[in-house]
Parts: C-alpha cells; sequence; structure tokens
C-alpha cells in the first residue's frame, strides 16, 4: 500500500485552543489501561489518558509533548484527543516540574492523615511525564 | 422655562456623562472581541466533549451508575455565573431571575457563585451562598473550572446534594445572549432522536477501560467543561451585554443633548427678541 494512505488525521484540542491538527502516521500516549501506539484503521475506541509522553509520528519526522489529562476517540481514520492540559517541551518550566516532584514525592513519603494519595501520586506522575519530555 | 443657564449646564453635565458611557462602551467592546475569540477557540472542545457524552450515554444508558441518578437528600447546588460590575443593562438580573422565578424551593437551594452581583442580589433574596468565587470570572482559566467541579462532584459523591445546575449567560452571538438553566448532575440521559442518530456512526465505539469505569472518569471532565464553557460564554455575554446597554446610553444622552440644544436656542432667542422690543419700545417712547 502507498505511503500516505497509512496517515491518519489526528487532532489535539484543549480547552482554550486547537492544539495540533495534522495528518499522522502513528500517535503513542499513555492510557490508564497502559502504553498504547495508534496506527490507521484501529478499531473504533474510547481511552482515558493517564499522564505521560505523547508521540507523534509523522513520516520521519518525531515530535514529543507531554499529556497530562483528558480522553482520546479513536475512528478508524482518525483520533481526537480532547486534552485537559497538554504541553509542548518548550512550553515546560523544568524548574517548577523538578519542584513539584519533590514536593509531591515529599507527601506520598510522608503519608499524612488528610493526604490525598491519589492526587500527590497524579502530581508525581504529571511532574515526571514534564520533565522528562524535556529531557529527550 | 428653565432659563439659559440652568439648561447650558444640565447639556453639560449629560454631555460628561454620553462621553463615559461612550468610553465604556468602547473598551466593552474591546472586551468582547477577546471573549469572543475565546469562546469560539473552546467551542470546538466542548462539542467534541458533548458528542462523546452523549453516544457514551446512547450506549450505555441504562447503566445504573450515581452520576446518571439523582441522589436522595433533596438538596441543589446551583452555580450562578454573573459579573462583578454592574451597568450591563439586564445581564446579572436576568440570570438571577433563573433562579429565584425557577421552581427552586429556597431551603433546598445552596448558591456557589461567581460573580459579586449575583451574589449580592441572592443573598438580599434570602438564599444560601455556600461559597464566592468572584475573582475568577475576570480571567476565568480551566484550573479554577477544575476546582469547582472537583469540589461539587466530592459533595455529590458524598450525598450531601443530589442535584448540580448551571445558571449563565449562553453567548449566541454578539446581539443574543441568553440566561441559560442548565442540569450538570445527573447527566440526562437524552432520549432525544437528533442526538440519537448522530451519535449511530459512533455505535460500534468501544471502551477502554469498560464501560461504567470510563463513564466514572469521563463525566468528571464533562462536568468541568461545561463549568469552564459556562465561563467562558458568560464573560462574552457581559461585554456583549455592557456594550449593548452603553451604546443605548450613549444614543439616548445624544437625544436628551439635541432636545436641550433646540431648548437653548429657543430661549436665546427669545432672549434677544425680548431685548430688541425693550429697545425699540424705548427708542420710541424717547422720541
Amino acid at each position: 500500500m502507498a505511503d500516505e494512505n497509512r496517515n491518519f488525521i489526528l487532532k489535539i484540542i484543549t480547552p482554550d485552543r486547537v492544539f495540533y491538527e495534522e495528518e499522522v502516521s502513528m500517535v503513542e500516549f499513555n492510557t490508564v489501561e497502559g502504553e498504547v501506539g495508534i496506527y490507521k484503521d484501529h478499531i473504533p475506541m474510547t481511552m482515558i489518558i493517564a499522564p505521560g509522553i505523547l508521540t507523534i509520528t509523522k513520516g520521519e519526522e518525531v515530535k514529543e509533548a507531554a499529556l497530562h489529562a483528558g480522553f482520546t476517540e479513536v475512528l478508524p481514520d482518525k483520533v481526537t484527543i480532547l486534552a485537559e492540559i497538554v504541553e509542548w517541551p518548550s512550553e515546560i518550566d523544568v524548574d517548577r516540574a523538578e519542584e513539584a516532584k519533590s514536593r509531591a514525592e515529599e507527601r506520598i513519603r510522608e503519608h499524612a492523615p488528610g493526604t490525598d494519595m491519589n492526587r500527590a501520586e497524579l502530581a508525581l506522575k504529571r511532574a515526571a511525564a514534564r520533565i522528562e519530555t524535556v529531557r529527550n | 422655562m428653565a432659563s439659559m443657564r440652568d439648561i447650558k449646564r444640565r447639556k453639560g453635565s449629560i454631555q460628561s456623562t454620553q462621553q463615559i458611557t461612550k468610553a465604556m462602551k468602547l473598551v466593552s467592546t474591546v472586551k468582547l472581541q477577546r471573549a469572543k475569540q475565546r469562546a469560539e477557540q473552546s467551542k470546538a472542545y466542548f462539542n467534541c466533549m458533548y458528542e462523546t457524552v452523549t453516544s457514551m450515554l446512547a450506549k450505555c444508558g441504562n447503566l445504573n451508575h450515581p452520576y446518571l441518578r439523582a441522589g436522595q437528600s433533596g438538596k441543589k447546588a446551583v452555580i450562578v455565573i454573573t459579573s462583578n460590575r454592574g451597568l450591563a443593562g439586564g445581564y446579572n438580573s436576568n440570570v438571577v431571575k433563573l433562579v429565584t422565578k425557577g421552581d427552586f424551593k429556597k431551603d433546598d437551594v445552596s448558591v456557589y457563585a461567581i460573580g459579586k452581583k449575583g451574589k449580592d442580589a441572592l443573598q438580599r433574596y434570602g438564599y444560601h451562598i455556600m461559597e464566592e468565587n468572584s475573582d475568577i470570572i475576570e480571567e476565568p482559566s480551566y484550573v479554577d473550572a477544575m476546582a469547582i467541579s472537583r469540589k461539587l462532584l466530592a459533595l455529590y459523591a458524598t450525598g450531601e446534594i443530589s442535584e448540580i445546575y448551571l445558571a449563565y449567560t449562553r453567548f449566541k452571538n454578539t446581539v443574543v445572549h441568553e440566561p441559560t438553566l442548565l442540569k450538570l448532575l445527573p447527566v440526562a440521559a437524552s432520549t432525544d432522536k437528533g442526538a440519537a442518530q448522530d451519535t449511530d456512526s459512533k455505535a460500534m465505539m468501544n471502551f477502554e477501560p469498560e464501560d461504567e469505569e470510563a463513564l466514572e472518569m469521563i463525566i468528571p471532565k464533562y462536568v468541568t467543561s461545561l463549568i469552564y464553557g459556562g465561563l467562558v460564554e458568560a464573560v462574552a455575554s457581559e461585554n456583549g451585554a455592557r456594550m449593548q446597554a452603553m451604546d443605548s446610553a450613549t444614543s439616548n444622552a445624544e437625544e436628551m443633548i439635541d432636545h436641550l440644544s433646540l431648548m437653548y436656542n429657543r430661549a436665546r432667542q427669545g432672549s434677544i427678541t425680548q431685548e430688541l422690543t425693550e429697545i425699540i419700545a424705548g427708542a420710541n417712547a424717547i422720541s
């Protein structure tokens, strides 16, 4: 099959803007069930996103972004990601992410009563995803 | 008839009021442009969110999930989005009316106010104000909406409140703004035919994780996005309403100034005529 036929439309929407809309060949991200990579002609599926790195492959070109929350709707020729928070590496403040990471780690270690562990863990994951995105 | 000086003074004061209303109109026009752009940019997100949720509900609307059922307590939380400042015509009072004239019982309602005007008015009517977050209407962000929805969902989960409503002004276009009362939770599993047809194409949708779990995770996002959408549209409507109110105030001032100018000129002419008559009469008396 010709190469361009293996492309599908990827649309990433945040509450404030359309973050990305282009034809791509593959997209990878984290869901609550684990990491997934999606090519064209995937079965229709709705998945919930977990904090992690979003990798967009478009031919030879590979782009990365930090994707934190939201859900995605996969159709055979179109993938729509409704992201609550998503950032390009250039938009990430590493110092702030490092700070958030150590803060979250501390909270988890202390495990003080009244701490929302789920929230702390999510914060830690978000910070880690941010830092990793920039490092790559 | 009022004296020339009185008329002139009155005209002057109306003129300076007109300058103020004109300036306010210009300011809100600029703000409206910005708010409108924001509202339009975020529309894509909400449309998509709405479609997904309706298609999910169409598929698994029979689930017995708490988000789809009203709780037992009968308490209702209403998020009231108004502005912090007045001079916007009927903008604020229309939203307040949704609550006071709606079929809510005063004792059952706890108000989560966003915007000072709405809070003040409802407090006067004797409603119970649970919380006020008036600052966020100046610059609504998604994080603010998240904080509110998280709080309300926690209360909903414990059964403290059984229904959540959102009262805001929908921004249809620059001149049409509709005060709207929206039921956020429990989500009404719509049996609307049009919606059902639209979602046919997505009927084959699979969910990962399973339906119920996915619903559990998506509904909070849905609620957050509706709150955020409400905030963004309310800001656009506020500026639209203010622009209209100030526009009509300016043209009313114009009308009054015209009328006063006419009166002033008549009085001036009258006084000149009178003076002339007096001089001629005086001259006649001498000769």
